[in-house]
């Protein structure tokens, strides 16, 4: 199954990975027109200190806490990708609590969000990971 | 505040519309041309500091940004060019000598622009390369005057060590301290990849290339860097660089502040002491001194390496070439006045040498007059910027040729000419390690590989245009060239005719 | 091997988390599902935003319309279990029906405690407060303007508070303890909640009981009078444990189960708000009524009735919960040394000891608190992480560079 694999050494902390994502998901098709003016709330998000960075998104853990834990039966993984049904979500943050690696964040309209891959937006690549310009993020099947 | 005379020469031009203060640009500039104002979620530009290397044009995911060259003109004339007025004002602003990188930009003839290459018509007819089979493997290195036979009649192999290539291209040299770790890696991965070799400069070998030996010309030059037994071992062919196209006739400095953690290891020297490479070799003073040095790694690498002697194209370069023909030498390799490097002094890169074109024709034809053409094969670098370069070369005379700004611009070099700098914002030709990580040799070794691809298809459907198979074919085949807008003399050491004759 | 017939007890987040479990190691097998209530499994903790009008009875089903039939259960609604009977491998309906098993869990949650007030016989519209038809009834009687006591400053009480605030209610909370949500927050975090809710006139008596009530006033221990029209009572929940106790089975306030989910019976199993089990963080035996350990328990006890060999160690308390916009996320016990930081919208303290974070409390600013969970749920020794980093800010920058690369470079 291919997965999103995160490699440091090659992060340069430029932060693309978060604006290609926050492009995603509108419907623009215009990046300018997407994101002027706006604070992006990204699904991937750079962590960086002293000179180390890194995007962390969802994992799409083989045993998904988030999913396990959450109240609603909103946050759902199917085909190895966890999805959220924002119209059942009522943003209780179970998921936020349980979630290991901090990948699911709040957003403006009370619903969790989270990278799903960009199955609900693009085909193919997840944009973080076209939007990368040194590789550190690669969507790719491993054998495990 | 003091008196600015020199206006920046580029312009960084911001469309608002689009900018959505990412600060990518910001990010990614080792120069700091740009910043983010807090109070008003602006990104503005300070254009002294640019240095036009595209990094911030190339990553605006909004494309809001461009680098025009700045209209502001100085009163210039024909004489005083605006150019001239700047180092001027540079030098007697500094009182030193003017510092610049990669090869000679200045307005002199490009030979490979006024030369021509043929085509079959009608007869002996052209050769398509993907339906029929199409050499571009070459050997490198002495060629045996005669057949030899035992006292059966079987052929004896007098073959002195060759160096093999699928192509006839290699990377030149570029030191692990000019360049960085991964640009070193991505051109030793794709020379592996490709069945070529790359040269390591003159800056020792670092342990983990030491796998890519076979794909690796392991390079010997005045400052003897990191020269040991194994590593003159490890590599598939040895260099005795004599001078190099960018700055022939001088030596080379790296500063102490570059030679740190594995540099300093590599090069064997004390880290934070300057790395100075004298201008000549000191004990090297006529060709016969020169066999010495050549013999010493022959006998050191018990006769199973080609050596390479490697110099700048200069006046008298026939001449020289003819000794070192006759010094032991395998190979030649010969740097034109265009050739690239980390840092040169400016005039000495703008006003020193002569063109590559011109000085293998003649080094050629020297050779070949003398009859000792086949002691040696020749490689010409300093500037080759396609296939059709690489064709015109060989068919002056080169055996194969060396491409090193043309490896460096497939890996991300926009020639902002600024490597002296050590901010390369490409990670190419830098030690600090934020930038040096922005080249990942997984995505730099396939490019490299990408373009080799690219020009080797070239290649074959130029040669079979011309109803040629193979690269040995078309070595020194003249006819096949024809110049324009050369006057008779040019013409005469290029050993071509005239386009229409 | 012969098909195994399943038996579940229960209809919530336990019972669901075995269904599936069961139905990765067993596609075959019978899955029978009985329940209490009459509803398509439902998550229980919506009911407040139901009332709320954030979700809706569709919304708030915990899975999808056809999740029986794609499990091929059985589904039995409506219907109480009487007793076990272990020695027959069968249980009892109240239709007197008999129901036999192969492996048995029991997921019977919990129910309201009613303490015993003086006169609570006589307030004709009192209501609990932690099933659908609870909220359904307490909806259908509930009117603008009117006067309601909580009894009870709880979750269940101050999730209630906030469903029924959308019908401009005045709520009156009283709690025996002197803070609110004192089982989840320490003393300054349910001060500075408590001056939330009130914000969102919700008015408080802490530290008070009802001496007695009549028919539309309680009358407090300090002689305070208290009219309303509604009383919801939320003073905590009992888990249902008699089916396994009249049998003889180990329980304590919950069935006690192991690692494994096992109760003391053979082939009976419990998960959920029924049991009490070990609690990670602390070690000791507890109650944990909370959907996520719900699941997870559910689904260990199915993948072990299903065959399968599967440990759930890592129950710990913890609670996400939103109160009139302002979110508390909170997890683990509270000992230790503290790391403190606060302003006016945003708390956090972390609590910690012999090298292991003990437990945590976030308010306002929530963000990758699951980081913190996970310390305290893996147990992560301190010293193998920047800890003084992960204080001010949660993420995998605090650990190293190896642990780094394995869990984003390697195999999630």
């Amino acid at each position: 199954m291919k997965r999103v694999y995160v490699n440091e050494k090659w992060c340069l902390g430029c932060h693309l990975c978060e604006y290609y994502c926050a492009f995603a998901s509108t419907n623009e098709k215009d990046m300018a027109r997407a994101l002027k003016d706006i604070r992006i709330k990204p699904r991937i998000r750079i962590e960086e200190k002293d000179g180390i960075s890194f995007a962390v998104s969802c994992r799409h853990c083989d045993e998904p806490l988030c999913v396990k834990g959450c109240i609603t039966g909103a946050l759902t993984k199917k085909d190895g990708v966890i999805t959220i049904n924002r119209d059942k979500c009522i943003g209780c943050y179970t998921c936020i609590l349980s979630c290991p690696y901090g990948a699911v964040s709040p957003s403006d309209d009370g619903a969790v969000q989270k990278c799903e891959l960009c199955i609900k937006t693009a085909r193919g690549t997840p944009k973080c990971v076209e939007g990368c310009p040194n590789g550190a993020i690669v969507f790719e099947e491993r054998g495990e | 505040m003091a008196i600015e005379y020199i206006y920046p020469d580029y312009e960084i031009v911001r469309d608002y519309n689009r900018c959505i203060t990412c600060r990518v640009c910001e990010r990614q500039c080792a120069n700091e041309a740009h910043e983010y104002l807090s109070d008003v979620n602006k990104m503005t530009a300070d254009n002294a500091k640019c240095v036009n290397c595209h990094r911030c044009v190339s990553l605006c995911p909004t494309r809001a940004l461009k680098i025009v060259k700045s209209d502001h003109t100085f009163k210039e004339n024909a004489n005083w060019s605006g150019k001239s007025i700047k180092e001027i004002y540079k030098q007697a602003g500094s009182g030193g000598v003017l510092l610049s990188s990669m090869g000679n930009p200045e307005n002199y003839p490009v030979y490979f622009d006024k030369i021509l290459l043929n085509a079959s018509q009608v007869t002996n007819p052209s050769i398509d390369p993907l339906r029929e089979p199409m050499e571009t493997r070459v050997y490198l290195g002495a060629k045996p005057g005669r057949i030899e036979r035992d006292e059966n009649g079987r052929l004896k192999n007098n073959l002195k060590p060759h160096i093999k290539l699928s192509m006839p291209v290699m990377f030149s040299a570029m030191s692990y301290g000019s360049i960085s770790y991964n640009a070193h890696e991505s051109l030793a991965r794709a020379a592996a990849e490709l069945g070529i070799l790359y040269n390591t400069g003159e800056g020792g070998l670092h342990e983990d290339f030491y796998k890519y030996g076979k794909h690796t010309i392991v390079q010997v030059a005045s400052g003897r860097f990191g020269v040991h037994k194994t590593y003159l071992n490890s590599g598939a062919a040895i260099e005795i660089k004599m001078g190099q196209g960018a700055k022939p006739g001088i030596g080379g400095h790296l500063p102490g502040t570059k030679i740190v953690g594995d540099i300093s290891k590599t090069r064997m020297i004390p880290e934070g002491s300057d790395a100075i490479s004298p201008a000549p070799h000191h004990d090297i003073y006529s060709i016969e001194d020169l066999r010495q040095l050549v013999y010493s790694l022959k006998e050191a690498t018990a006769y199973t390496k080609p050596v390479i002697v490697k110099i700048a194209a200069v006046h008298n370069v026939a001449a020289i070439a003819s000794g070192i023909a006759r010094s032991g030498a395998d190979i030649i390799a010969i740097d034109g006045f265009r050739g690239g490097t980390g840092a040169a002094p400016t005039r000495i890169r703008d006003h020193v040498g002569i063109p590559i074109e011109l000085a293998l024709a003649s080094v050629d034809k020297r050779l070949r007059d003398e009859g000792i053409r086949n002691n040696v094969s020749i490689v010409v670098g300093g500037s080759i910027r396609s296939s059709a370069d690489v064709v015109k070369a060989v068919a002056l005379g080169a055996d194969a040729v060396y491409i090193g700004t043309a490896a460096l611009i497939a890996l991300g070099c926009h020639l902002c000419r600024s490597c002296h700098t050590g901010k390369c914002n490409w990670g190419i030709a830098t030690q600090r390690e934020d930038l040096v990580k922005r080249l990942n040799p997984n995505i730099g070794y396939k490019r490299l590989v990408n373009l080799m691809n690219a020009w080797k298809h070239e290649i074959k459907e130029m040669i079979g245009g011309m109803g040629i198979n193979s690269i040995e074919a078309l070595k020194g085949n003249r006819l096949m060239l024809r110049g324009v807008g050369l006057n008779e003399k040019e013409l005469e050491i290029l050993g071509i005719k005239h386009a229409g004759e | 091997m012969n098909s195994l017939k399943y038996v579940i007890i229960g209809n919530s987040a336990a019972a669901v988390g075995a269904v599936e479990a069961i139905r990765k190691n067993d596609r075959s097998g019978r899955i029978v599902i009985i329940s209490n209530e009459s509803h398509h499994t439902y998550s229980r903790p919506l009911i407040s935003y139901l009332l709320l009008g954030k979700t809706d009875e569709n919304r708030m089903k915990y899975r999808e319309d056809s999740f029986y039939s794609d499990n091929k259960c059985e589904f039995l609604p409506g219907i109480t279990v009487q007793k076990i009977e272990p020695g027959e491998k069968r249980i009892m309906l109240d239709d007197g029906r008999y129901e036999s098993y192969d492996k048995l869990l029991i997921a019977t949650g919990s129910s309201p405690f009613i303490p015993p007030v003086k006169g609570l016989e006589k307030v004709k519209r009192k209501f609990t407060f932690t099933t659908l038809d609870d909220a359904r009834k307490l909806d259908s009687v509930l009117k603008e303007g009117q006067n309601v006591l909580i009894l009870g400053a709880g979750l269940i009480g101050l999730k209630c508070a906030e469903g029924i605030s959308r019908k401009n209610v005045r709520t009156v909370c009283v709690d025996l303890s002197q803070r609110v949500l004192s089982s989840i927050l320490d003393e300054d975090a349910s001060d500075m909640i408590k001056k939330h809710l009130e914000k969102s006139n919700i008015r408080f008596y802490l530290g008070h009981q009802v001496a007695e009530f009549n028919e539309n006033h309680a009358v407090l221990d300090d002689n305070t009078e208290i009219p309303f029209d509604i009383l919801v009572i939320a003073v905590g929940v009992r888990p249902n444990i008699s089916l396994l106790k009249d049998i003889g089975g180990k329980t304590n306030r919950g069935i006690i189960i192991d690692e494994r989910c096992r109760t003391s019976i053979p082939d009976i199993y419990a998960a959920g708000d029924c049991c009490e089990c070990r609690d990670a963080s602390s070690g000791e035996m507890k109650v944990m009524a909370l959907l996520p350990n719900a699941y997870m328990q559910g689904e260990c006890a199915g993948m072990n009735m299903s065959g399968a060999d599967c440990v759930f160690d890592k129950a710990i308390p913890m609670n996400a919960i939103g109160l009139f916009g302002k979110h508390i996320i909170t997890a683990g016990v509270y000992t230790g040394d503290v790391y403190h930081e606060a302003d006016g919208e945003n708390y956090k303290k972390l609590f910690y000891s012999n090298n292991r974070l003990n437990g945590f409390i976030l308010i306002g600013n929530i963000e990758k608190a699951g980081i913190y969970t996970s310390l305290i749920r893996e147990g992560t020794p301190l010293d193998t992480i920047d800890f003084e980093l992960i204080c001010r800010m949660p993420g995998l920058m605090a650990f190293s560079k190896e642990e780094r690369a394995s869990r984003l470079n390697g195999i999630a």
